[in-house]
């Protein structure tokens, strides 16, 4: 490989998933708008409501892992080296990080008022 | 794909596509900032509307302004072809690798559903199975190659899915019931053949995918013990480049996989399921059970016939294009250029050879119509992601030096059976290869 150009990935991801692509970057950025508006407007995170976020996105994580595995019709039990492993981590990791994040952002749009009120004892 | 949700995937899927676009990437003109549209009233005829004539096609109407580019292919159907061995697994349904031409055939470009049946690079015309005469300017020679099934005596592709034998290559169809014959296989057991044609053939790693497959496949049935699979080599080795071919030798003792060199298959009777090869030593026959035809493969007829193949040497018998390997320009006729499978250069009948290829061949001609010089320059790059069992596959990237050419070096190594290779043969290479095909990979 020389040169990786970016319109090169986005064509990619269009002949990959169609207008699939345009409905999760949106799905992803507006996430991320929300979860910065939450935070923004309660001025800080509120533990319990993360901690909750959380144990969301660790079945998020899983469920990245099962996607993957339908996707390829294989799965991570497949991975036969460090860098399987690695990806298998970058998945669940991934999956994660961004059901957290839009589990977060949901509970905070969804139930505003009650933010205050699970704010941990300073 | 229908099924992604939330943005875990999509960073997940960013990284693999990479990899993936990888794969089949590697071209200096996809990177390089779009240069401005040459004005031209050129006439450029493309023979040939597969992978190298679609990409072909699309690259030249991004880079020409007022040329008339001419498409000629008889055939409506478009074949992912890199997809056949995954639809002869039953992995992937029929449909998987099949699309129309006109789907990607870019607009601006007259496609005129005929065969080219005539070259005359002399006098700089293709003359059509219906007897049309076309002139040109350039001529972008893309027909693809000739599955040369007749050369082996007794074979008939009407008996492909019946009595054990298959054949991947043969199409769609083919692939299907290649697969039927497989899965049958794997229930019973037996002798199973494979191999390859001594000429030179698209996609050399596929012979090789369809041994290990068919092992897996039989193991997981709990009828490997009771099967013999026998991996009839064309030479002493298993693969042209040798780092490669040693490392398919030990995967194949690790599997029990027996290795016949220098057998190749001249006839078959389907009747007695039995081949037969030729050898050193004379003729051989073998008995099978399960068998996976490779035709000898040679180029298309019309391009056989033409002044365009070699002269002399080991590619003149085949008709293989002499064009020079860096820039894939005819070597007699440099108005002519030749591009995927019917090119005679050492390696790269693959689509990510492709992928390389026709930037390199577009460039040289765009720069021939604006009166400059190209410098870009093809290395021979082909790249296989050998299957060595469901769910795993090695990453083998080469060039014309028998070099690897590792995309990821240090994190996908290029001779471990990994699941990432995997992951990138069945999500990000067909996506990569239809952007291939819109000019966009």
């Amino acid at each position: 490989m020389k040169d990786l150009d970016p319109m090169v990935f986005v064509a990619v991801f269009q002949e990959m998933m169609g207008p699939l692509m345009w409905m999760l970057l949106a799905l992803a950025v507006g996430g991320l708008v929300a979860f910065a508006a939450v935070l923004a407007r309660e001025g800080r995170l509120v533990s319990r409501r993360l901690v909750r976020s959380e144990i969301v996105g660790v079945f998020g994580g899983f469920a990245a892992l099962a996607l993957m595995a339908w996707v390829t019709l294989s799965g991570f039990s497949d991975a036969g080296g460090p860098v399987d492993w690695l990806l298998v981590g970058i998945i669940w990791g991934a999956g994660l990080v961004g059901t957290t994040i839009l589990a977060y952002a949901v509970q905070g749009l969804v139930a505003p008022d009650r933010g205050h009120g699970m704010t941990e004892p300073q | 794909m229908t099924g992604i949700t939330g943005p875990l995937s999509r960073r997940t899927l960013f990284k693999l596509s990479g990899a993936g676009a990888a794969l089949l990437a590697a071209s200096p003109a996809v990177a390089a900032p779009a240069p401005p549209k040459v004005a031209s009233k050129a006439r450029i005829v493309i023979a040939g509307g597969g992978a190298a004539g679609l990409a072909a096609a699309s690259r030249l109407v991004e880079r020409l302004d007022g040329a008339s580019i001419t498409v000629i292919d008889r055939r409506k159907d478009h074949y992912y072809q890199p997809g056949f061995t995954l639809v002869a697994a039953g992995l992937k349904p029929r449909d998987y690798v099949v699309s129309t031409t006109t789907q990607y055939l870019p607009r601006g470009i007259d496609l005129i559903e005929e065969q080219v049946a005539e070259f005359d690079p002399a006098g700089n015309a293709v003359v059509t199975d219906t007897g049309r005469r076309i002139a040109y300017d350039f001529l972008i020679v893309a027909t693809g190659l000739h599955l040369d099934y007749a050369a082996i005596e007794g074979m008939d592709t009407a008996l492909i899915g019946k009595d054990g034998l298959g054949s991947v290559y043969a199409g769609p169809d083919a692939a299907v019931a290649t697969w039927k014959e497989m899965a049958r296989f794997a229930e019973t057991g037996g002798v199973g053949l494979f191999g390859r044609p001594a000429t030179e053939m698209k996609c050399a790693g596929a012979p090789l995918k369809y041994t290990f497959i068919t092992d897996d496949y039989l193991r997981r049935h709990g009828n490997r013990g009771k099967s013999e699979l026998i991996y009839c080599a064309q030479n002493k080795g298993l693969f042209s480049v040798p780092i490669v071919s040693e490392k398919v030798r030990m995967l194949f003792r690790d599997r029990g996989v027996k290795v016949a060199y220098e057998h190749v298959i001249t006839g078959i009777d389907p009747g007695r399921k039995t081949a037969t090869y030729k050898t050193p030593g004379g003729t051989v026959e073998m008995k099978y059970d399960f068998i996976n035809v490779v035709p000898p493969m040679r180029a298309p007829a019309a391009v056989r016939q033409s002044p365009l193949g070699w002269q002399t040497g080991a590619w003149a018998a085949d008709g293989w294009m002499e064009v020079e390997k860096a820039t894939l320009r005819h070597k007699r006729f440099p108005n002519v250029f030749g591009v995927g499978d019917v090119a005679g250069v050492p390696k790269g009948k693959t689509a990510a050879s492709v992928k390389w290829q026709v930037p390199v061949a577009v460039d040289h001609l765009v720069a021939d119509i604006a009166g400059t010089k190209a410098a870009s320059v093809y290395n021979g790059y082909t790249s296989c992601p050998l299957i060595t069992q469901l769910g795993r596959a090695m990453l083998v990237e080469f060039d014309y030096e028998d070099n690897l050419t590792p995309s990821f070096p240090g994190v996908i190594a290029p001779l471990e059976e990994l699941w990432i290779t995997w992951v990138m043969k069945t999500m990000a290479l067909k996506p990569t290869y239809l952007a291939m095909l819109r000019g966009n990979a």
